[in-house]
C-alpha cells in the first residue's frame, strides 16, 4: 500500500512536468512541422511536399533577412556580455552583502512592466520631438531635431535593454561561486589585472557567460515587439515575416516552414557556439 | 480511482453546458470602439437573457481566429467587405444569413448592393453592411498645402516627412495613382503580378522620402501631431480626430479616390448564437444606436444619411474632406481572389527588404 501511494505520488508530481512537455512543447512543434510540409495545390486541397522551404532558399529576401536577424542577434548578445559582465561582477564580488539585494532589485525594475511600455518608452525618448533630441536642441547643440528612433541601432539598443538582465543573473550566480583567494592567488602569482581577467575570472565563469548567451540569443531572435516597434524602414526582423505570412497572407504552411527554419537556425548557432566554447547545454543553462 | 476523476469531470462539464444553455451568450469578434460599453448596457437591459462577449480584432486576425477553429468561438464577427468571399472558399468560415430575420430596409442601398453582390456564393449571402469609411491622405495644409494624390507622399519636397502604412492599400492607391485600375487586373493573375512589380519600383524609390511606415493609428497620430511629418496614408477616422485637435491637419480624399471600406456582420460557420446575432445586427440599426455607435468609431453607418448622425465635431470634420465630387469618386476595394494576399504580402516584404533610403 505504502509503495503504491509513493508510486502514486511519483506520478502526481511527474504528470505536470510530462503534460507540460508533451501538451505545450512537443505537440505544437510537432504540428508546425507537419504544417510546413504542407503545399497548397489549390483553394482547400494541399499535397504533402517541400515546397515551402524550396520557397526560401530560392527568394534571397527571406533568407538575407534570417541572416540579418541572427548576425544582429549576435550582435546584441555580444554588447549584452560587455555591459552586464562588470555589472555582475560588481553585483557579486564588490558589493556588500546588503548593497547586493538593492541592485539586483534595480535590474529587475524594467521588467515589471511589460514590454510594449519599455518600447514606447525608449520612443518617448528617441523621437524627433522626444526627450533626447528636445535636450540637444535646448543645449544649443544643434538647431533641427535629431531623428534617432526608426533605426537599427534603436533596435539593437531597445534590445539589449529588453534582455540584459538575462545575462546578468546567470553571471552573478556563477561568480558568486569563486571564491576571492582565487583572485588573490593570481595577483600574488605576479599577474596583473589584465591577466587575472582573462585566466582566472572569464574561464571560471564561462558556464555563466555561455548560458546568458544562449537564452540572450534566442530571446533577441525570437522577439517581435522591439524591433518592429523602434526600427525603421528597411529593418526587416524574421519574426515579422513569420507574422506576415501567417496573418497577411493567410499562408499558414509558409509561416510554419519559416518557424521550423527559425529554430533550426538558432539551434545551430548555439550549437555552434557550445562547440567553440566547449561547453554543454549540461552544465551552462541546465546548472544556473 | 480513474474512474472517479472521469465522472467528477464529466459532472464539471455537464453542469458549464447547463449553465450556458439558460443564459445565451453573443460572442462578438469585431473592431476595437466597434462596441461602445453604452450600447452593450442597452441591448443587455432590452434582452436580459443575453450576454454580451466581446473580443477586439482587425481583417486579418479575425480571420486567422476562425480558420483556426473553423469558424467556431464566436457568434458575430465584423470583417470588411472584401474579405469574406476569399477566405469562405478557401476555408469555409462562414454561414449563410437569413436575411428575411435583419432589417435591410435600414439601410443604404449603395452599400447594401455593394455588399451582397461582393459576398454572394453559390446564391447564398454571407454579408451585410455596418460601418463605412475610407482611405486615404491627409495632411498639415499649413506646411504642405499641395497635397492631392497619392503620389505626393513622394514628392522631394517633404522628404522625410511623409509617412505610410506598409499594407496591401498603399499598394492599390500607388497602381491608381500610376493610372492603373488594379481592381480590373484581378481577373488576370499574371497581368496583377506584372502591376505590383511596377508598384513595388515605384515604392522602392519612394522609400528615401519616408521618414517611417507606421503600424497604427497610435504612431501616426504622434508623428502627424509633432510635426515630424507632414502627409501621410491614412484611415479617415484618425485624420478626423486629429482634425479636433489641429484643424490644419485635414483627409484628403485623393484625385484617382478615396478607397472604401465597408464593415460588414457575418456570422461564423459554427455559431451557436444566431437569433441573438440576427437581434444585434437589427439594434445597432436603431438611429438612436447609430449615434452612440457612430461617436465611438469615427465611421459612418451604413443607412440612407448616415453622415447626419455622426457627432457634431465628427460631422464638420467629413465635410471638411469631401465634396460632392468626392463621394461620387469613391472606390470601393474590390473583392480579394484567392491567392492575391500572398502575392501582395510577398510584393511588401520585397519593399521592406530593399535598401532604398
Amino acid at each position: 500500500m505504502s509503495r503504491d501511494a509513493r508510486r502514486l505520488s511519483l506520478i502526481l508530481l511527474f504528470a505536470p512536468f510530462a503534460l507540460w512537455i508533451l501538451l505545450l512543447i512537443a505537440l505544437p512543434h510537432l504540428g508546425i512541422l507537419a504544417l510546413s510540409m504542407r503545399e497548397k495545390v489549390a483553394p482547400r486541397v494541399y499535397e504533402f511536399g517541400f515546397g515551402n522551404y524550396a520557397e526560401f532558399i530560392t527568394e534571397p529576401i527571406y533568407w538575407n533577412t534570417l541572416l540579418r536577424t541572427g548576425s544582429m542577434s549576435l550582435l546584441v548578445t555580444f554588447l549584452a556580455l560587455i555591459i552586464g559582465f562588470p555589472i555582475a561582477y560588481y553585483i557579486a564580488k564588490i558589493a556588500g552583502k546588503r548593497a547586493r539585494g538593492a541592485l539586483f532589485l534595480m535590474c529587475l525594475i524594467p521588467l515589471w512592466v511589460s514590454d510594449l511600455i519599455r518600447a514606447f518608452g525608449w520612443i518617448l525618448l528617441l523621437r524627433e520631438s522626444g526627450v533626447i533630441s528636445r535636450s540637444l536642441q535646448w543645449m544649443g547643440l544643434t538647431q533641427s531635431g535629431i531623428e534617432f528612433l526608426y533605426n537599427d541601432a534603436a533596435v539593437i539598443v531597445g534590445l539589449v535593454y529588453t534582455v540584459i538582465l538575462f545575462m546578468i543573473v546567470p553571471l552573478v550566480s556563477t561568480l558568486d561561486g569563486m571564491g576571492d583567494d582565487m583572485i588573490e592567488a593570481g595577483y600574488n602569482l605576479g599577474g596583473n589585472s589584465l591577466t587575472v581577467l582573462r585566466r582566472i575570472i572569464v574561464p571560471y565563469a564561462m558556464p555563466g557567460i555561455v548560458a546568458g548567451c544562449i537564452v540572450v540569443f534566442m530571446m533577441t531572435a525570437g522577439s517581435y515587439l522591439t524591433p518592429i516597434l523602434l526600427g525603421g524602414k528597411n529593418s526587416s526582423w524574421f519574426t515579422e515575416q513569420i507574422y506576415n505570412q501567417f496573418i497577411s497572407r493567410f499562408n499558414w504552411e509558409g509561416g510554419a516552414a519559416f518557424g521550423v527554419l527559425l529554430l533550426l537556425f538558432t539551434s545551430g548557432v548555439v550549437w555552434i557556439g557550445l562547440r567553440l566554447s566547449g561547453q554543454s547545454l549540461a552544465n551552462t543553462v541546465a546548472r544556473s | 480511482m480513474k474512474s472517479h476523476a472521469l465522472a467528477a469531470a464529466v459532472a464539471l462539464t455537464a453542469t458549464g453546458l447547463a449553465t450556458a444553455g439558460s443564459a445565451e451568450t453573443l460572442r462578438l469578434l469585431t473592431w476595437g470602439s466597434y462596441a461602445p460599453d453604452a450600447l452593450i448596457e442597452k441591448f443587455e437591459e432590452m434582452y436580459p437573457d443575453i450576454e454580451v462577449e466581446v473580443t477586439y480584432s482587425n481583417n486579418e486576425e479575425m480571420i486567422a481566429k476562425l480558420r483556426a477553429t473553423g469558424g467556431a468561438g464566436f457568434d458575430l464577427a465584423q470583417p470588411s467587405h472584401d474579405r469574406i468571399y476569399a477566405p469562405q472558399i478557401e476555408y469555409e468560415i462562414y454561414k449563410p444569413l437569413d436575411l428575411t430575420k435583419i432589417n435591410t430596409g435600414a439601410m443604404s442601398k449603395v452599400h447594401l448592393d455593394a455588399v451582397l453582390e461582393n459576398t454572394t456564393i453559390d446564391g447564398e449571402v454571407y454579408a451585410v453592411p455596418h460601418q463605412w469609411g475610407t482611405s486615404g491622405l491627409m495632411a498639415n495644409t499649413s506646411l504642405a498645402p499641395d497635397v492631392s494624390g497619392w503620389g505626393d507622399l513622394c514628392d522631394s519636397q517633404y522628404a522625410g516627412k511623409t509617412s505610410m502604412r506598409l499594407r496591401r492599400t498603399i499598394l492599390l492607391g500607388t497602381a491608381f495613382a500610376m493610372g492603373e485600375d488594379p481592381f480590373a487586373a484581378y481577373a488576370d493573375l499574371d497581368a496583377y503580378q506584372d502591376l505590383l512589380d511596377r508598384v513595388a519600383d515605384e515604392l522602392i524609390e519612394c522609400k528615401a522620402n519616408i521618414k517611417a511606415y507606421w503600424q497604427g493609428g497610435d504612431d501616426l497620430s504622434a508623428m502627424m501631431l509633432s510635426g515630424e511629418i507632414v502627409a501621410s496614408e491614412t484611415w479617415d477616422s484618425t485624420a478626423y480626430k486629429l482634425y479636433n485637435e489641429n484643424p490644419d491637419i485635414v483627409f484628403i480624399p485623393p484625385e484617382t479616390g478615396a478607397l472604401t471600406w465597408i464593415d460588414t456582420f457575418v456570422i461564423p460557420a459554427k455559431g451557436q448564437a444566431d437569433d441573438a446575432a440576427y437581434k444585434w445586427i437589427n439594434f445597432v440599426l436603431d438611429p438612436e444606436n447609430i449615434k452612440i455607435m457612430s461617436a465611438s468609431t469615427g465611421a459612418i453607418a451604413a443607412v440612407p444619411g448616415g453622415t447626419e448622425l455622426l457627432p457634431e465635431d465628427k460631422r464638420a470634420a467629413v465635410s471638411a474632406a469631401f465634396s460632392d465630387e468626392d463621394i461620387e469618386n469613391l472606390k470601393f476595394f474590390a473583392n480579394i481572389p484567392p491567392g492575391v494576399e500572398d502575392m501582395e504580402g510577398k510584393t511588401l516584404e520585397k519593399i521592406k527588404a530593399a535598401t532604398g533610403g
